[in-house]
């Protein structure tokens, strides 16, 4: 069992175990060594990635092999779209959308005879052609990934890998030789700013909590990752635990805390067993616990989670969660670094933030602040979702254009369609439109355009989103999520969503568009907690944006994209019509009339809109529009 | 007139439930006089729910007794959080996912083709206690979009097409699976 309690025997593991990743850098590898790294991320593992790995473990040792030939799982490779995906080391090949019945033959021409197999190789969608090394990948070669920088490249279910990285690395700086005060200027002259959305200066937040002359502080590290269409944290935790949980260590040191939670959200149960095998690990090899590394500093962090509550995403929602309390926001200030969990001084920061909290020791505060805009340094990942061509994780350095990520890394919209707008920062966040696409990203620029970084999700939408209908599915979710404590959010919300149901289904009125401005400022205005504050934030944006849209279904009860279903109109084409009857037969208020092999007619006042008719025929004779 | 425990016929039907979530309990050495106990409870009823299936007044009792907390205590957290339920679940329960990146592409019709096939409504459990449907809020496999989970087992890029095809194939063959890894 690996022990380490000083920083040369932490050097010692590094020197024994570096050589783990040599065959993955290209350093190592002779014609017959391979190492082949198979995703093993939520969205993979659904894909059945853990039987791709069984299987290939399967076929080395029947082939006796074991000596040369690896197979492992490790954490997300970020191109989702793909997946599953596997590696193969040390060329750097990269195969997507393997199936466990495609082993046998990757294993037979590639890995017994050197034969890359070409169907299975990602084809570049412009290019037409095969791609057959990761790094030539046009998804890979704009990204930066400092956040991510394991993720993929590590078996994040073992510290060995981990320590092979330089892992622990940064910690040991700290707690030997740096007192709290220079770790806290560091991590200042850095200007890592927090990534769960509000931005606010990292070392800063360190340094109220510092001041506190408490016995007792706490770290919480905020894992409660609600944003529908953001996987960030998820990733992170699922790939490389351990990153977290040494910047959660090294942030206990910097403010005087002894404890740190996870809480983490029940959704995520692989990011949950992945977490609690790191920290049994680090507490195994003495990384966790007391005495850290000789140093005298104690750290032990326990897992807590949550159970399906969005606003427990907000700190103080979660910190009353912790306590075992509904998990409902309270008033700041005072705010947690003053009067946090059990009312001591405590530290809540993201799962993205901690992750770059190592490097930022590793590699220095004047290298970190290197990355980025004037305001907003280092890297920022973000969740790409909808409707694009690469669904997965990307992660940019600060400054980088909607543009690039969209159409560079993402390779534009899927089935060609036409880009309509990007929403970031989920129900708190909103719209970006076509004009904005080339404004470099940052905390500023962003909500300077009535949006927000929020901690990473991208949905994608395209001419057949409706953006009314995507605001009324945002003030949907937060009608069921508002925990109800003050009057603005419980009533506003509900109001508004009221409203945008009436719009989306033909009764709108102009008073309406008044009405639903008026609301959403005064909710802005008087809402306790930032859940309530920033839920009118969809609605406006897509207003600001799109009002012709919200005019269209208002004015004209017509839904420009097509998607509202109340608002369509179904007729049948008299020339394509032959008579089968299936359509009046289907249709569930009788509304069709129309006798065997004549041209039949939809009732307009009856119709339900239902699409009953336009399902049931079969000589595609019923139109929308 | 307060309940107690004994006098429940459920408690002694189902006294093994009872026996393992009592040794959970104990296994966190609870100390009713220490104000900070209740940082578990939570953790407690997913445990409990996972043992009981959804987690009854007899069940919410029990916990409350442990902790030394009140029983309103204990119902105010479960009815706070989405995960937690006082009604039992179906035995092969649906999840569909309404996260963002699922909505965009078609959840919302899926949610309603499994409605309109089990004659259920989400949130509902079928008459038989077989079936139950619920829609979820994004379990982070966007590139999966739409997706829909049966049990344990995730099925992802599902079109409306699929949707009799998905439960049929898995009252045929996943559930037999399942009930022989759970023997």
């Amino acid at each position: 069992m690996l022990e380490i309690t000083s920083p040369i025997q932490l050097l010692d593991a590094y020197e024994e175990t570096k050589s783990l990743l040599d065959l993955r850098s290209g350093k190592r590898g002779g014609p017959q060594e391979r190492m082949i790294l198979v995703c093993g991320g939520t969205g993979c593992q659904a894909s059945e990635s853990k039987q791709i790995v069984h299987e290939f473990k399967r076929l080395i040792k029947e082939n006796g092999m074991d000596e040369r030939i690896s197979a492992s799982i490790s954490g997300c490779f970020g191109f989702c779209e793909k997946g599953p995906i596997i590696k193969i080391y040390p060329e750097n090949v990269f195969y997507v959308s393997v199936k466990v019945a495609d082993v046998p033959e990757i294993f037979d021409s590639h890995i017994l005879n050197g034969e890359k197999v070409r169907r299975l190789l990602y084809e570049d969608p412009k290019l037409k052609q095969k791609i057959e090394s990761a790094d030539d990948i046009s998804f890979y070669k704009l990204q930066q990934r400092v956040a991510l920088r394991n993720c993929g490249l590590i078996n994040p279910e073992k510290i060995e890998e981990y320590l092979a990285t330089g892992g622990y690395q940064s910690l040991a700086k700290v707690v030997g030789g740096m007192s709290p005060k220079e770790v806290i200027e560091e991590m200042k002259k850095s200007g890592l700013r927090g990534r769960g959305g509000a931005g606010f200066s990292t070392g800063r937040k360190w340094e109220y909590a510092s001041k506190s002359t408490s016995e007792e502080k706490f770290i919480i590290c905020n894992a409660d990752e609600g944003d529908p269409g953001a996987f960030m944290d998820r990733s992170i935790m699922e790939g490389d635990s351990h990153s977290v949980l040494e910047g959660m260590a090294i942030a206990g040191y910097a403010i005087g805390a002894t404890q740190g939670y996870v809480y983490i959200r029940a959704e995520y149960p692989l990011a949950v067993s992945r977490l609690q095998i790191a920290i049994d690990q680090a507490r195994a090899a003495g990384l966790l616990g007391k005495n850290i590394l000789g140093s005298g500093f104690n750290f032990d962090i326990s897992i807590r989670l949550g159970a399906g509550a969005f606003v427990c995403g907000e700190e103080t929602a979660l910190i009353h969660s912790l306590q075992g309390l509904r998990g409902e926001p309270g008033t700041k200030p005072p705010f947690p670094a003053e009067s946090g969990l059990w009312g001591k001084p405590t530290s809540v920061n993201n799962v993205e933030t901690l992750a770059n909290v190592p490097v930022v020791y590793q590699k220095g505060a004047d290298w970190f602040s290197s990355i980025g805009t004037e305001t907003s340094k280092g890297t920022k990942v973000f969740a790409l979702a909808g409707k694009i061509n690469n669904v997965g994780l990307v992660e940019v350095p600060m400054g980088t254009t909607l543009r690039e990520i969209i159409y560079d890394i993402g390779g534009g919209i899927k089935g060609g369609a036409k880009f309509k707008a990007a929403q970031t920062g989920g129900p708190s966040g909103g719209c970006i439109p076509e004009q904005y696409l080339d404004t470099p990203i940052d905390y500023e620029s962003l909500s300077a355009i009535g949006s927000m970084m929020g901690s990473g999700g991208m949905i994608i939408m395209s001419d057949q989103d409706c953006m009314v209908n995507l605001a009324r599915f945002y003030l949907e979710f937060i009608v069921e999520e508002s925990c109800g404590r003050c009057a603005p959010c419980r009533i506003g919300n509900k109001r508004m969503f009221e409203i945008l149901t009436n719009i989306t289904e033909g009764r709108g009125t102009a008073m309406d568009l008044h009405e639903l401005r008026s609301l959403a400022e005064t909710i802005m205005d008087t809402s306790l907690c930032g859940l309530g504050q920033t839920a009118p934030n969809p609605v406006l944006s897509t207003m600001k944006y799109f009002m012709a849209e919200y005019e269209a279904h208002v004015f004209e009860k017509h839904c420009p994209a097509g998607t509202c279903q109340k608002l369509m109109h179904y007729e049948i084409i008299a020339e394509k019509c032959i008579g089968c009857t299936s359509c009046a037969r289907g249709c569930p208020v009788g509304c069709i009339s129309g006798s065997v092999k004549q041209v039949h007619l939809i009732d307009q006042a009856r119709c339900i809109k239902c699409g009953a008719c336009l399902s049931r025929c079969k000589f595609a004779a019923v139109s929308r529009n | 007139m307060k309940k107690t425990l004994k006098h429940c016929e459920s408690y002694q039907e189902h006294s093994k439930q009872f026996q393992e979530l009592g040794e959970y309990l104990d296994s966190l050495q609870i100390d009713q006089r220490n104000p900070r106990r209740k940082d578990t409870l939570i953790m407690t009823l997913h445990r409990a729910q996972m043992i009981f299936g959804y987690l009854p007044e007899e069940v919410q009792l029990f916990i409350a007794d442990r902790y030394g907390i009140s029983h309103a205590d204990v119902s105010g957290v479960i009815s706070f959080y989405n995960f937690f339920t006082v009604t039992p679940k179906g035995k092969i329960q649906v999840n569909v996912c309404l996260g963002t990146a699922c909505y965009v592409n078609g959840a919302d019709q899926i949610l309603a083709e499994f409605e309109r096939i089990l004659e259920i409504k989400a949130g509902q459990v079928s008459a038989d206690g077989k079936f139950s449907i619920e829609s979820l809020r994004c379990v982070g496999a966007c590139g999966l979009a739409p997706v829909v989970t049966i049990n344990s087992k995730v099925y992802g890029k599902v079109k409306v097409s699929q949707v009799r095809e998905i439960i049929e194939r898995f009252l045929t063959e996943d559930l037999e699976v399942e009930e022989v890894s759970h023997a």
